[in-house]
């Protein structure tokens, strides 16, 4: 084999990193690799553009430890992501969700089983980098032209000049021996060329200073306080092009967005058609009271008993029990006279003796003076219990010694 | 011997002989045949083809990302979603795609683990079709949340609302799925493609693609060291994304199956959505090997017998496929489910009949094509009957997502979805990202594993030295 060039130590700086010898096809590598790893070298390599069957006995490579790395990466992977929801999910938030219990962990298999692979994965790529002391981007074999090839289609060995057996000599010959179609010194200058210039150590250094200033702007907006509205990038969530009811519009006459109800609406349930029961007055007047019951209301002991309930539950509270306006309410405000009480009447004041059965109907639905209306809270049938009730009070009120009977007269003594 | 001789072999691999393997590589190709033929690619000048292809593509994603920004601006109003079909083309691109990508991860691992030597001429455009087809994918779900700006509530992130992802949901087990998929696709694409890039990097001519290859080559030397190491990875992730492609489609199906809704609460989907990721997976790298083969002469390096393998496992998912649709009306009659009868019968026979038997015939009937040899190794054949399979791949899961929706259980709500303009220009602009991406890899990568290659080739054999007495000094020198 004629070789293109006799390595030799080349003078000054540079020292030798390593012999390098080229082969044409991976039969010729192999064999020669069973030399030199027969010759007991450590700090060797082979190359090629692809791996080459068989290489790992001839080179005496040992299985790598990468796999036990990646299972103990999974493990890792599928725990936490067990420990990620479990306590997320059924402690720092728990919540239940279609009625499973808060360590319900099939539901968490799947997201597992993803961070097991992900770690994995992870571990398997930047694993075997950082065990092939990759990236190294300055490799001295670069610096080879005929190197170039080796990811192409011929087939080198490099001996290191820091194995303990090299020697200029001896080495070379051991690598003449195994018929390369080419060997070369390779010279390490990676000590002369290897710190970066000062201009980009500093830039660098600017740079990541830099880089934490965003993060520092979000930290503190998180922990102070302001008066300014929050900012959105786009705010069209927050400023609809919608109307809300009380907002103005150009649309409508009256520009109001929100539109009243068409003259002659009724709210639901409201419906009065009969005036008589509905509002205590003859019909299509509004003053005229009407002074029987309804038709369809009927006086008896049960109707006079749930009269006298309600009256005591929403009357007597300011008309008193037996309606002669000193309710608890109205004492009260008698003692704390603080001018703005209007007394609540007597009921057996002589001109309500009078008054129609339809006027009391229309003051408890309406109201009187400072009175409210309880049209809301009593229904229209317990209106006219309550009526039914006042009107036995104010009789009860008003008797005389005839209204006793004749035989229990006596009794009254 | 074999009646064939090795010079006929070596020119046309498909033909059967049993007492001889065929040829991954035809034309009696050296080493340096191989990687002139890849590298070439990316260093020559593009060609016409090139520039014409990648300028319409580019068009199309350009328009994508004008249509999601003014969907991002103007809210998911603009796409024909409405209740009650609230997911629609959306959810139906992001199957459709996430399923495209699946067939990138089984021919680049399944296949690596069952020692199919055969698939190494078309891993390597299978795995970049996966990662641009995920990227697509991951786009629509991501602007279907409403306000894009805050996806990042799906991930667990501490945030002063004090909050946490709900766990125990599909469409969060999803987003994992689909993430871990994204970022091991993209490790197993990159990671295999470390080697081939160091060969471009002392290939290279100019300054920028010597900068460009030598970063991303992160210094490979070829070292038999590193190659140990690299081999052992490379199995590693193969057997990692093995089941990875499994769960990611499977979950993907959880999004429809853990739901409630009759049409799409069923047990079937997860290994129906697997099938049909591979059918049309398969069908989508034919779409792209065939006119990339022509256009960058390759044709001795992606065989006819390649092409005819993934016929054949089209035709086999898709008879899956097939019966996986016969099944579930089977499976609704045997139910005894009024509503899930309804769906199905309402799935062929209602409003959507029309794209009910489009999926149909697309996905059932062409393949069947592919039982005749003739049929499965004509390129403009396979051609066109692949592009029916992604038709009709399409179109099953526009099926499933909104036959399903539009008749839901109160009538007053039934409606019939309708694409809008924003709708229809975001699909077509998918596609053109996808090729835009695509066209920009076959002109600035290698296209094919060259390394790979390599070892399959007859010159790679050290003869006698397989099993060799070696041996006994295997443990002279690390490799830890």
């Amino acid at each position: 084999m004629a070789h293109s060039k006799v390595p030799e130590r080349t003078s000054g700086d540079t020292k030798v990193y390593s012999y390098l010898a080229e082969y044409p096809t991976p039969q010729a590598l192999i064999e020669a690799c069973k030399a030199v790893r027969d010759a007991g070298y450590k700090k060797w390599d082979a190359y090629s553009p692809f791996p080459v069957h068989g290489i790992d006995p001839a080179m005496g490579i040992r299985p790598t430890i990468l796999p036990w790395i990646v299972l103990g990466a999974g493990l890792t992977g599928m725990l936490l992501g067990l420990v990620m929801q479990i306590g997320l999910n059924a402690f720092d938030y728990p919540w239940i969700i279609s009625g499973k219990p808060l360590w319900s962990v099939p539901a968490f298999v799947p997201v597992a089983f993803e961070t097991t692979i992900l770690l994995s994965a992870l571990t398997t790529f930047g694993g075997c980098l950082v065990l092939n002391n990759l990236p190294d981007l300055y490799h001295p074999l670069f610096k080879k032209k005929r190197f170039a090839k080796a990811t192409d289609d011929k087939f080198f060995i490099s001996i290191e000049s820091d194995d303990k057996l090299f020697d200029e000599q001896k080495t070379k010959s051991l690598l003449e021996r195994t018929h390369p179609t080419a060997l070369e010194t390779v010279e390490d200058d990676r000590k002369v060329n290897s710190a970066l210039p000062r201009p980009i150590v500093y830039g660098l250094l600017i740079a990541t200073f830099l880089s934490f200033v965003p993060m520092a702007r979000i930290a503190q907006a998180r922990y102070t306080k302001t008066t300014d509205p929050r900012f959105n990038l786009v705010s069209n969530m927050d400023y609809q092009e919608k109307y809300k009811s009380q907002r103005g519009t150009s649309f409508f006459a009256d520009k109001r967005t929100m539109r009243p109800p068409i003259p002659g609406t009724v709210a639901q349930d409201t419906l009065a058609l009969d005036d008589r029961y509905s509002r205590g007055v003859e019909p299509g007047t509004n003053d005229k009271f009407i002074s029987d019951f309804p038709p369809q209301f009927s006086v008896n002991a049960g109707a006079m008993q749930r009269g006298r309930e309600r009256f005591e539950i929403y009357c007597a509270p300011c008309h008193g029990l037996a309606g002669y306006g000193d309710g608890m309410v109205a004492r009260r405000a008698e003692e704390l006279a603080e001018g703005t009480w209007v007394a609540p009447t007597s009921l057996h004041e002589p001109r309500l003796a009078n008054e129609p059965l339809g006027y009391f109907y229309n003051v408890i639905s309406n109201g009187v003076r400072n009175m409210p209306g309880y049209a809301s809270q009593v229904t229209e049938e317990d209106r006219w219990l309550i009526v039914l009730y006042l009107r036995a009070l104010q009789r009860s009120q008003a008797g005389s010694v005839d209204d006793v009977p004749a035989d229990q007269r006596g009794a009254l003594r | 011997m074999s009646a064939v001789s090795h010079a006929e072999l070596m020119r046309d691999n498909t033909i059967d002989d049993p007492t001889q393997r065929a040829p991954l590589v035809t034309n009696d190709s050296s080493f340096g045949d191989v990687t002139q033929a890849v590298a070439g690619v990316a260093e020559a000048k593009p060609p016409i083809g090139w520039l014409i292809c990648f300028g319409v593509a580019s068009v199309g994603a350009v328009m994508l990302v004008s249509c999601i920004g003014w969907l991002v601006w103007m809210g998911v109003g603009v796409w024909g979603n409405m209740t009650p079909v609230a997911w629609a083309w959306d959810i139906t691109n992001f199957v459709f795609w996430v399923g495209i990508g699946h067939a990138g991860t089984l021919i680049s691992a399944v296949l690596f683990l069952m020692r199919q030597k055969w698939r190494m001429s078309i891993n390597r455009f299978a795995e970049a079709m996966t990662i641009f087809a995920v990227i697509c994918a991951a786009i629509f779900p991501g602007v279907h949340v409403g306000r894009a700006w805050l996806a990042y509530w799906l991930f667990p992130i501490p945030n002063q609302m004090q909050m946490w992802p709900q766990f125990r949901s599909p469409l969060l087990w999803d987003v994992f799925a689909v993430g871990t998929y994204a970022t091991t696709s993209i490790l197993f694409w990159y990671f295999g493609m470390i080697p081939d890039l160091a060969t471009l990097r002392d290939r290279a001519k100019s300054t920028i693609a010597k900068i460009g290859y030598g970063i991303f080559s992160l210094g490979w030397t070829g070292s038999a060291r590193h190659w140990h190491r690299y081999e052992r990875a490379y199995l590693l992730l193969a057997g990692l994304a093995t089941p990875l492609v499994l769960s990611v489609h499977s979950v993907v199906s959880f999004d429809f199956a853990v739901s409630q809704l009759p049409g799409w609460h069923t047990t079937i989907f997860p290994p129906y959505f697997v099938a049909g990721a591979i059918f049309s997976g398969f069908a989508m790298v034919m779409n792209l090997a065939i006119p990339a083969r022509a256009i960058f002469k390759l044709e001795h390096l992606i065989t006819m017998r390649h092409l005819e393998n993934m016929n054949k496992v089209i035709l086999a998912t898709g008879m899956m496929v097939g019966y996986a649709y016969g099944m579930e009306f089977f499976t609704a009659w045997y139910s005894g489910n009024p509503q899930e009868v309804f769906a199905f019968k309402n799935r062929a026979f209602g409003p959507y009949w029309w794209a009910y038997w489009t999926m149909v015939s697309c996905n059932v009937i062409s393949p069947q094509f592919f039982w005749f040899k003739k049929l499965r190794t004509s390129i403009p054949v396979m051609f066109v009957l692949c592009i029916f399979v992604n038709i009709g791949m399409w179109f099953e899961r526009f099926v499933i997502t909104v036959t399903s929706l539009h008749r839901d259980s109160l009538p007053s709500s039934w409606a019939y979805y309708q694409p809008t303009h924003i709708d229809i220009m975001m699909l077509v602009g998918s596609f053109g990202l996808f090729f835009t991406l695509f066209f920009l890899f076959l002109k600035y990568l290698p296209i094919i594993a060259m390394a790979e290659m390599k070892t399959v080739m007859p010159q790679a054999h050290a003869h006698g030295d397989h099993h060799g007495p070696a041996t006994k000094h295997a443990h002279t020198a690390g490799a830890h």
